[in-house]
């Protein structure tokens, strides 16, 4: 292993608001909920964001779909809970409004004409400034005793392709509003995401493409003055050969010969095909280590944390989330 | 159900575009990629327009810059009897084009240089889609090729690739803006009455938010836009029925996970209420299993080898099989579930490659499994 897994640093654990980014099928939204869920262990409150409007996260804690609000969805281990709210722009929209304007019913009607993904069609960052918008008021909001009412906030965030241009609205509103309501605001919204209260964790599988999308990603956090937290790989499977014999087995040679003597010491009797074929299988398994082993190499020259995700066989159900949960606070992470 | 053959589809001459659709990362421009090579190998006048491939793969079809026009394909060990072209999509410079050819060259310069054209062309997020569907249009007209494959934008849903050109067409179309910039204007609305006073004060807010002069442009750039709309949505209608006639071969690609296997439920859905001609579901990347060992089996021998710290390659070997058991095991349980609720739905299972693709010998290697072979 060349990634030194230095898990959740300091630095990190101080964040409150922790958002998760990750490449398309790299299963950024379930680490999200089993982050959520880990964050929550020992009593914590935690929200966990979507603003993606596919109702995920109602999949994957098994539960209606989502309104506009926040919702309790699961219990973690220590008496903590996750609420989970599922941000709809055009309602945010419409609330962000009222605070300014009184648009009695016909924000309703406007919806409905399409009025209102009409202006967030013209200001392309606009959609993005009231989903983190409302996510800053999430983190920021108190009780009355003044104390926060999440311990902590998670975000399902757009993919590492996004990202930036979502987080980094300070750009999109240069052009957009050089004064009035949406300015203070959004300037509230670029010091939170640019603090060390916020950290941007990077979900990639050990694959060329998800890698090569993270290594960017960084880059360009970096650029943006934005705060790259911990490389999370997901999907990890287990190597099964022993090391010495990956690069010959990855270049085809594997001794059927030694394997079939084996074979037969454990009381295996195979026919000469699938033997072969126990051969192929073990030729893909080698090229495909090898190709995690370049991928860790290359996510290593980033020397950012690290922490990782066995790859669950049977797929991803709630209680499977919560193994997830569970394998991430082993890791440190609080 | 019946297996999908790729083959049948090419060799049909009847068959004039395949278009290649699918949640983003499943593979869908590796597959149009294959079924390229393919079908001009089978003697076919083919054309690929891809809309973001992978460097290596875009190398492997010497594709280096966007050219925004087809390019032969032509490397070494690739002689096809009939012919590839492949293009990469600029979606900017498409839509340029579709301005130039519509408007007058003043009017064009109007809308080419409004900021609010700058918006719209770069980075709303229907207008690759848009512009992926006028590119097929051209391509179709202009009768050059007589297969045209279609790679889809990379997005999350399949179905962005449908209804984007849509939402492209609402925001291009001259009532929106009206309302927002002159409500008491605007005529043909029922509802207008009612909402006007409400409507007033959203206009306003509105350009309290993103500022008058983005509503200016955008206003001034719908007026240049007035004159060529009809010549747009006619074009998107065309395509539109292009892509709906039997000429039209719809692949939908996913991955054996729950959510691209969702997504392509989604899409083949919508296909059938649109009555959108599908061929079938390209399952890719599956890992059959080579070997019929029972992964039980092949866990005792492991476990039995190590306790007595013999024969580690072989020990090593089982429980890999016995890992790609479980595998294969899951991605059928996937596959007959979106089987169960589309039991008319042709699909293919195609084997993942031990690694990436990106030259031509791979896209032949994969073009073979989509046959089922």
């Amino acid at each position: 292993m060349t990634t030194p897994v230095v898990g959740w640093t300091e630095q990190i654990a101080r964040a409150r608001l922790h958002v998760v980014t990750g490449k398309g099928g790299t299963g950024k939204s379930t680490v999200a909920g089993a982050l959520a869920l880990a964050l929550a262990t020992g009593g914590r409150r935690v929200l966990l964001v979507e603003v993606e409007g596919r109702q995920g996260i109602a999949q994957l804690f098994d539960t209606q779909p989502l309104p506009y609000s926040e919702e309790k969805v699961a219990s973690a281990p220590g008496g903590g809970e996750v609420r989970a709210l599922h941000v709809d722009v055009e309602a945010a929209l419409l609330e962000y409004l009222s605070m300014f304007y009184n648009l009695g019913f016909a924000g309703r009607t406007l919806r409905k004409m399409g009025a209102i993904e009409f202006a967030t069609t013209l200001a392309p960052g606009l959609r993005d400034v009231l989903l983190t918008g409302k996510v800053k008021e999430c983190v920021t909001r108190t009780d009355e005793s003044g104390r926060h009412t999440y311990d902590a906030v998670v975000v399902d965030a757009p993919p590492t392709g996004r990202i930036v241009k979502f987080l980094d609205v300070t750009k999109a509103m240069a052009d957009l509003a050089k004064v009035g309501p949406i300015k203070g605001q959004s300037d509230g919204v670029v010091r939170l995401l640019h603090s060390g209260d916020t950290a941007v964790h990077l979900v990639t599988l050990l694959e060329e493409m998800p890698v090569r999308e993270t290594m960017e990603a960084v880059g360009e956090l970096d650029g943006a003055d934005l705060r790259p937290g911990a490389i999370i790989l997901n999907r990890v499977r287990p190597p099964r050969l022993p090391a010495h014999s990956v690069t010959a087995a990855a270049d085809g040679r594997v001794d059927a010969g030694r394997v079939r003597e084996g074979l037969t010491s454990a009381g295996l009797a195979l026919s000469a095909d699938d033997l072969d074929g126990l051969v192929e299988e073990t030729v893909e398994h080698a090229v495909r280590v090898q190709a995690e082993q370049r991928a860790r190499e290359r996510l290593a020259e980033v020397d950012l944390p690290a922490v990782e995700l066995a790859e669950l066989v049977d797929g991803v159900d709630t209680g499977a989330l919560y193994e997830l949960a569970e394998a991430l606070v082993e890791q440190g992470v609080r | 159900m019946s297996g999908l053959n790729v083959d049948t589809l090419i060799d049909d001459p009847g068959t004039r575009v395949i278009v290649c659709c699918g949640s983003g990362g499943v593979g869908k421009t590796t597959t149009a990629a294959s079924i390229g090579v393919r079908a001009a190998e089978r003697g076919r006048k083919t054309v690929v327009l891809t809309i973001d491939p992978a460097r290596r793969l875009a190398q492997a079809l010497g594709l280096e810059e966007l050219g925004n026009t087809p390019k032969q394909v032509s490397v070494d060990g690739f002689a096809p009897t009939g012919e590839l072209s492949a293009m990469m999509l600029d979606m900017r410079r498409t839509f340029d084009d579709m301005v130039l050819a519509h408007a007058g060259e003043k009017r064009a310069e109007e809308v080419l240089s409004n900021p609010f054209y700058k918006t719209i062309s770069s980075s709303f997020s229907g207008t690759q889609e848009y512009m992926a569907m006028e590119k097929l249009g051209q391509l179709a007209a202009e009768g050059t090729w007589d297969l045209i494959i279609v790679d889809t934008p990379p997005s999350r849903s399949a179905l962005d690739f449908l209804d984007a050109p849509q939402r492209l067409s609402t925001a291009l179309d001259g009532r929106m803006i009206k309302l927002l910039t002159g409500p008491v204007k605007a005529g043909g609305w029922g509802i207008r009455k009612v909402v006007s006073a409400g409507f007033g004060l959203f206009a306003k807010a509105v350009s309290t938010i993103v500022g008058g002069q983005l509503l200016a442009d955008a206003s001034a750039f719908v007026q240049a836009f007035d004159g060529m709309f009809g010549g747009f949505r006619e074009r998107a209608r065309k395509t539109y029925e292009l892509l709906r006639s039997t000429g039209t071969a719809f692949v939908v690609v996913a991955a054996p996970e729950p959510d691209a296997l969702r997504e392509a439920s989604y899409f083949v859905e919508r296909l059938e209420a649109e009555s959108m001609p599908l061929s079938g579901l390209v399952v890719n990347r599956t890992h059959p299993v080579l070997a019929k060992l029972p992964a039980a089996k092949a866990l005792t021998a492991a476990d039995n080898l190590d306790a007595a710290g013999e024969a580690p390659l072989a020990a090593a070997v089982l429980r890999l099989h016995a890992d790609r058991v479980a595998q294969a095991q899951r991605e059928r349980r996937l596959v007959n579930r979106f089987t169960k609720a589309h039991p008319g739905v042709p699909l293919v299972h195609v084997p993942a490659m031990a690694a990436d693709v990106h030259d031509v010998d791979g896209l032949r290697r994969i073009g073979e499994r989509l046959t089922g072979a």
